[in-house]
């Protein structure tokens, strides 16, 4: 594969704004997952988080997460001014870990959910809903 | 190695519409000489099951004229595949002859001129005459409604949509799914789903308090047709208290739902399905995406982007078939479903050309009826055009601008602005405009002409975010709409652009100054979906303009340019 010297200029743009857009916006939602984890290595697989693609009221969005074996499970609102949401934690007794609520989204955004298995890892999945003023329908 | 089914495709590919065989070069030919109802309804009856759709009538009980998009364009993965390919390319695709009937019926181009020679489409009376036909072929076809079917007449409007109510139960579909149905009002949606004579279908409409299966609606309906156990499951528009009002029906709540919608194909596989359909007001492009995540499903009857398509598009082992809009296609599908599997499929996108398929006289009168009372009001003539009116296309239609010229010199706006809704028939040079004309491409249930005062700001949001309601890369997150209609402002939009980032260079046009963010602007526009919207109802600010012109002037628009796909 060739690289034009147009192409790698646009490649090192492409990169410089990578690293400088996104530092402060993402900080806030990120400590809260690290303190969650306590910094561990978070996986994938085996927690679903259900959420609409694009809310239909961004006050009230249904959401509800489910990892069967999970003694917890965290969502946090990445666009939120407060991103924590809520952490579900579940007894050695829970029929089932998995749980349901609505939450508040100030915008098109990230929701995260991670969970901390039974045997202290973690593994965490997303989804972007979207809130949008809408009106144009076919 | 090419599988069974692959080879079936193929010759289903051979042997689909129209196109190839083509009718004939316009130039030596007249439609009415060269095109008959035989060749329209000519079909080699296959397999053991028919399944006939019909979906996005919007209210059109008669014959209308119906130009086809010049812009339709697609995003991601979607970009250059169909339905986002138009005109000559698109014939070039299908090895449809230029000027023959399948060119008028699939592209806009040379649009006026081929109406002359092919005349109207649709019309409910012809379309019962095709439905007749394929049932005297196979008796238990299998007749299914994708919905927009209550909505976008003056009759419609004025009976609450019991014009449409009685003549598709005399066309005695089987089953049916829902859109604009539901700007109805919840009371009158329950009053009308109540009586429904067969089945209301919407795995995806849900109790918005419980957040459970709304108990008006059932997910799926079983049949038995021609020893085939079949599972047809209704997936109604997931946007709708988004694109249209949710206020008026706040009782529901829809979403794409593709996790039930494996749990319901499942369900039907088990109860001994050996041919599940959807019947889906998705969209076409978000129907590809859920071919594509949700196992086992054979066919999708595909609603809400009015796409017309003479093949089915396959994803995986899902076929989708896109049937057009405003009463202008049937599409029939005939399969071979043998041992428990779909082994072949056969499809025809049959256009109703009105002076070619003969009425239903049964189906005349009825529709005759639900007019009768009507029809003073329905046949004044308001003025014309000195150009073509047409709406659908991603940016502008001549009939959006008519609409938006009307809005700024009626509402003494700055700016107007129209919503990117697909339906709405076409209006030839120098035909008679009637009221019901008017009322075809302006008829909804909240139409009020609001006047208001926005920043330059508020202007930019509004267009960016309807844009990605239209370009955003992931289907899931479009909601099948066009762009929204802009008067008196021009922008460039590149589509291929993040949400935020697309729309730039917006300019007053009577000024030609820049769109200054803080600066307030006087907007006029309609069909808002907020509650408690005031304003005269569009139709007569449409009315009252096109009185007073007389003649209203079809201008060329290049106010949007557009780049990125």
């Amino acid at each position: 594969m060739e690289f034009t010297r147009r192409d790698t200029l646009a490649l090192g743009l492409g990169a410089a704004a990578l690293t400088v857009l996104p530092i402060r916006a993402v900080a806030a939602w990120d400590d809260v997952i690290t303190a969650f984890t306590g910094g561990a290595e978070v996986g994938e697989g085996g927690l679903t988080l259900t959420a609409p693609e694009i809310a239909e009221n961004g006050n009230t969005v249904p959401v509800s997460v489910d990892a069967p074996g999970a003694a917890a499970i965290m969502i946090v609102a990445t666009g939120n001014p407060t991103p924590n949401v809520a952490t579900f934690n579940f007894g050695e007794l829970a029929g089932s870990q998995s749980a349901s609520t609505r939450i508040r989204l100030a915008g098109t955004q990230d929701v995260v959910a991670v969970a901390r298995m039974a045997d202290g890892s973690f593994v965490q999945t997303q989804s972007t809903v979207k809130v949008t003023i809408g009106g144009c329908g076919g | 190695m090419i599988s069974r089914r692959d080879f079936l495709q193929t010759s289903m590919a051979a042997s689909a519409i129209v196109g190839g065989s083509g009718f004939g070069n316009w130039a030596a030919l007249a439609a009415q000489q060269s095109l008959t109802q035989d060749q329209l309804l000519q079909f080699d009856t296959f397999g053991n099951v028919s399944l006939i759709h019909v979906t996005d009538i919007h209210g059109q009980l008669k014959p209308i004229y119906f130009r086809e998009p010049e812009i339709n364009l697609g995003v991601g993965a979607a970009s250059g595949q169909m339905p986002h390919i138009t005109g000559a390319d698109f014939r070039r695709a299908y090895g449809i002859a230029d000027g023959s009937a399948s060119h008028y019926a699939l592209t806009y181009n040379d649009f006026t001129a081929l109406a002359q020679t092919y005349g109207k489409v649709g019309g409910l009376d012809r379309v019962s005459t095709v439905i007749n036909s394929i049932r005297a072929d196979r008796p238990d076809a299998l007749l299914l409604d994708g919905g927009d079917t209550w909505h976008g007449s003056y009759t419609c409007y004025h009976t609450q949509a019991q014009d449409m109510v009685n003549v598709m139960n005399a066309l005695k579909p089987d089953a049916m799914t829902f859109h604009w149905e539901f700007t109805l009002g919840s009371d009158r949606i329950s009053e009308l789903v109540g009586g429904l004579p067969y089945a209301a279908l919407g795995q995806n409409i849900f109790d918005a308090e419980w957040d459970e299966p709304a108990e008006l609606f059932s997910p799926y309906k079983f049949f038995e047709r021609g020893g085939v156990k079949i599972g047809v499951i209704g997936q109604a528009f997931p946007y709708m208290p988004i694109a249209n009002p949710g206020w008026m029906f706040p009782e529901y709540s829809f979403g794409i739902r593709d996790q039930r919608m494996q749990e319901m194909v499942d369900e039907v596989r088990a109860m001994g399905a050996e041919l599940v359909v959807v019947l889906s007001h998705n969209g076409f492009d978000v129907d590809k995406k859920m071919a594509g995540r949700v196992q086992g499903i054979d066919v999708i009857l595909s609603g809400h982007t009015h796409d017309a398509l003479p093949e089915p598009v396959q994803v995986g082992q899902t076929f989708v078939i896109a049937s057009g809009s405003n009463g202008k296609f049937v599409s029939r599908v005939d399969l071979d479903v043998r041992d428990g599997k779909m082994m072949g499929i056969r499809h025809k996108l049959i256009p109703i050309f009105s002076d070619v398929i003969a009425p239903d006289p049964a189906i005349t009168r009825l529709i005759d009826e639900q007019r009768a009372p009507f029809e003073t009001e329905l046949t004044e003539v308001i003025g014309q055009a000195d150009g073509l009116l047409y709406r659908r296309g991603n940016f502008n239609g001549t009939w959006d601008d008519l609409i938006c010229q009307a809005l700024i010199e009626e509402r003494d706006a700055d700016i107007s602005m129209s919503p990117g809704v697909r339906w709405g028939p076409s209006i030839l040079p120098g035909q008679d405009i009637t009221r019901e004309d008017i009322w075809n491409v302006t008829s909804m249930t909240y139409p009020n002409a609001y006047r208001t005062e926005m920043t330059g700001e508020f202007i930019h949001v509004i267009m960016e975010d309807v844009a990605d309601n239209l370009f955003n890369v992931d289907p899931y997150y479009q909601q099948g709409g066009d762009m929204v209609r802009v008067g008196g402002m021009g922008y460039k939009i590149d589509v291929s652009k993040k949400q935020g980032e697309r729309v730039t260079d917006m300019v007053l046009l009577k000024t030609g100054e820049k769109i200054d963010p803080a600066k307030t602007y006087t907007v006029s526009g309609w069909a808002s979906v907020n509650e408690g919207t005031e304003g005269p109802p569009i139709w007569d600010v449409v009315e009252n303009y096109i009185r007073r012109k007389g003649v209203v002037e079809v201008k060329e628009n290049t106010s949007v340019s557009y780049s990125g796909a």
